[in-house]
């Protein structure tokens, strides 16, 4: 059986993605997540690895949007306000069809904000928080064992799609210990051929960029990407369905604040009121059938979605079950976390009257 | 059965590690747990609290609201948590820093002159791991068996010449009566 270590969510994120065959990390110190720079710093030299400290956070997601265009698997991690100055790149790296994971350790915001847990960062990442039409592959951690095993999906999951994937993280998820098993075996790494890492003077070079003056070529290479993203929507689209079969309530929540829901919803079965919880996983692409299969249940009173920022995944819930029942919000903003009695609260009130 | 823990007290006086030695003996045990500390920009200073949570079911949240044991290390630590602990709950905590004793009758509460027994003999950096001692006794939530091998395993190589007094301290608090 593979060992099972103690371990804090940001450092699993490092020691999954050397193991996933990512050895070039680029970055700048911000709580909540320089556990993952300091691990790589300590463990990239001696894994014949690259750390290399940038001096910004710009120049950290333009050193890997180089090695990406070298077909190797590269990473870069900050938190809010450094993914922030980040976008640019990512719409660089969307542009050029470049694979790389960003992982965002959200804190609360806007700004320079405070250093405690967010979701604030939600329409940034699934919306495109840099220019142009362009999505990233987004998952959504709610433990430190998906810490890992996310982390080792999404360079997957970007090699497979020649796009960006973040891990979209918070504070909490990144500080606190968890038993985890990390990624055992070689890692999935597949052939890059569009790569630019030297032709030998064998084959025509390959270019890498995301320039392109010819408009009418321009439209067609936005039409083929949103093709690709069809595909992975189709085929991609993570989630855990958590006591919904016969759930009158359900709940919509990740990371962190999926937990607390959990802890609401055994309370809430306690009582006799079945709730339920859909834990979408994947972000981008959002799970939007089984949102709206609930929606069409005549069982179900309505959907309360519970968040760390003030209400974003909503519009995505209200979107994804056309409105066809109750759409609530339970959130907290700017670093506080909802308790498990917030979410109590709004379930007995769906459920049919406090009791 | 699940142990919901809140330790709190001064950045500097080992609240995250002593939270750290009971996860780790709760991981060599095979239980499900979460750490989770209070962090902040400092090292040393201001208020440090870190929630442990044992159980032998998946752990839900990992953030400690009502614990069933506060382990406690200063005043204002001892006056913002004490009312939070469960009825039929548990508060360890160093009576050498905090004067002040609860007045709840719904839960027990052991007072460890935990500092001044550090100090006393000669480890006066380690009062946290006499009150990990007392928990182990008063909860067994941890079993004591065993305690070596996690403190191995969690004090880091350059320090492992602190084993004898980490071990030391853990015995005093719990052999410690009253």
């Amino acid at each position: 059986m593979a060992e099972v270590v103690l371990m804090k969510g940001n450092e699993a994120i490092a020691e999954s993605a050397i193991r996933s065959g990512c050895l070039y990390y680029f970055g700048y110190p911000i709580t909540p997540q320089t556990e993952i720079a300091a691990y790589m710093a300590k463990t990239m030299p001696k894994r014949g690895g690259v750390f290399l400290q940038a001096e910004s956070e710009i120049a950290a997601i333009n050193m890997v949007y180089g090695v990406a265009g070298s077909g190797k698997r590269v990473m870069t991690s900050s938190s809010s306000p450094g993914v922030s100055l980040k976008q640019e790149g990512i719409s660089y790296l969307a542009g050029s069809e470049l694979p790389a994971l960003i992982v965002n350790v959200q804190r609360g915001g806007p700004g320079l904000g405070g250093i405690q847990p967010s979701q604030s960062d939600y329409f940034q990442a699934t919306k495109g928080g840099g220019h142009g039409d362009y999505h990233m592959i987004v998952l959504a951690p709610s433990s430190v064992q998906e810490m890992a095993d996310l982390t080792s999906k999404a360079f997957d999951l970007a090699d497979k799609y020649r796009m960006p994937a973040m891990l979209l993280a918070d504070g909490t998820i990144g500080q606190m210990m968890e038993p985890v098993v990390l990624p055992e075996g070689k890692p999935n790494l597949i052939d890059k051929p569009w790569a630019a890492n030297g032709t030998l003077m064998k084959r025509k070079h390959n270019i890498i960029n995301s320039l392109n003056l010819d408009t009418p070529d321009l439209e067609r290479q936005n039409f083929e990407r949103y093709k690709k993203y069809a595909v992975v929507e189709e085929n991609e689209v993570m989630y855990e369905d958590y006591m919904m079969e016969d759930a009158e309530v359900c709940i919509v929540a990740f990371g962190i604040a999926a937990r607390v829901a959990k802890n609401a919803i055994a309370a809430a079965r306690k009582e006799g009121i079945k709730a339920g919880l859909i834990r979408p996983i994947t972000l981008w692409p959002f799970p939007k059938k089984p949102i709206a299969a609930a929606a069409e249940k005549p069982e179900l009173k309505g959907f309360i979605s519970v968040e760390l920022s003030m209400g974003q995944m909503i519009e995505d819930v209200k979107l994804a079950s056309s409105m066809k029942k109750p759409v609530e919000l339970v959130n907290r903003a700017g670093g506080m976390i909802p308790t498990p009695d917030e979410v109590l609260t709004a379930i007995r009130k769906m459920a049919g009257g406090d009791k | 059965m699940t142990t919901q823990i809140l330790l709190a007290g001064f950045g500097g006086q080992g609240i995250l590690f002593a939270g750290k030695f009971m996860a780790y003996k709760g991981l060599l045990e095979g239980r499900q747990l979460s750490w989770l500390p209070s962090y902040g920009p400092e090292m040393r200073g201001g208020t440090a609290n870190c929630n442990v949570i044992l159980s032998d079911e998946p752990v839900g949240s990992p953030i400690v609201t009502d614990p069933d044991v506060l382990i406690v290390m200063n005043l204002p630590s001892f006056d913002k948590y004490e009312s939070t602990v469960v009825p039929g709950g548990m508060i360890i905590a160093d009576s050498t820093l905090i004067e002040k004793k609860s007045e709840r009758t719904d839960i027990k509460c052991f007072y460890v002159p935990a500092t001044k027994m550090a100090n006393d003999m000669g480890i006066p950096t380690l009062a946290n791991m006499i009150l990990a001692g007392k928990f182990i006794r008063e909860t067994g939530a941890i079993k004591w068996e065993g305690m070596e091998d996690t403190l191995h395993h969690i004090i880091s190589a350059r320090h492992q010449d602190m084993f004898d007094a980490n071990l030391k301290a853990l015995k005093a608090g719990y052999e410690y009566e009253g």
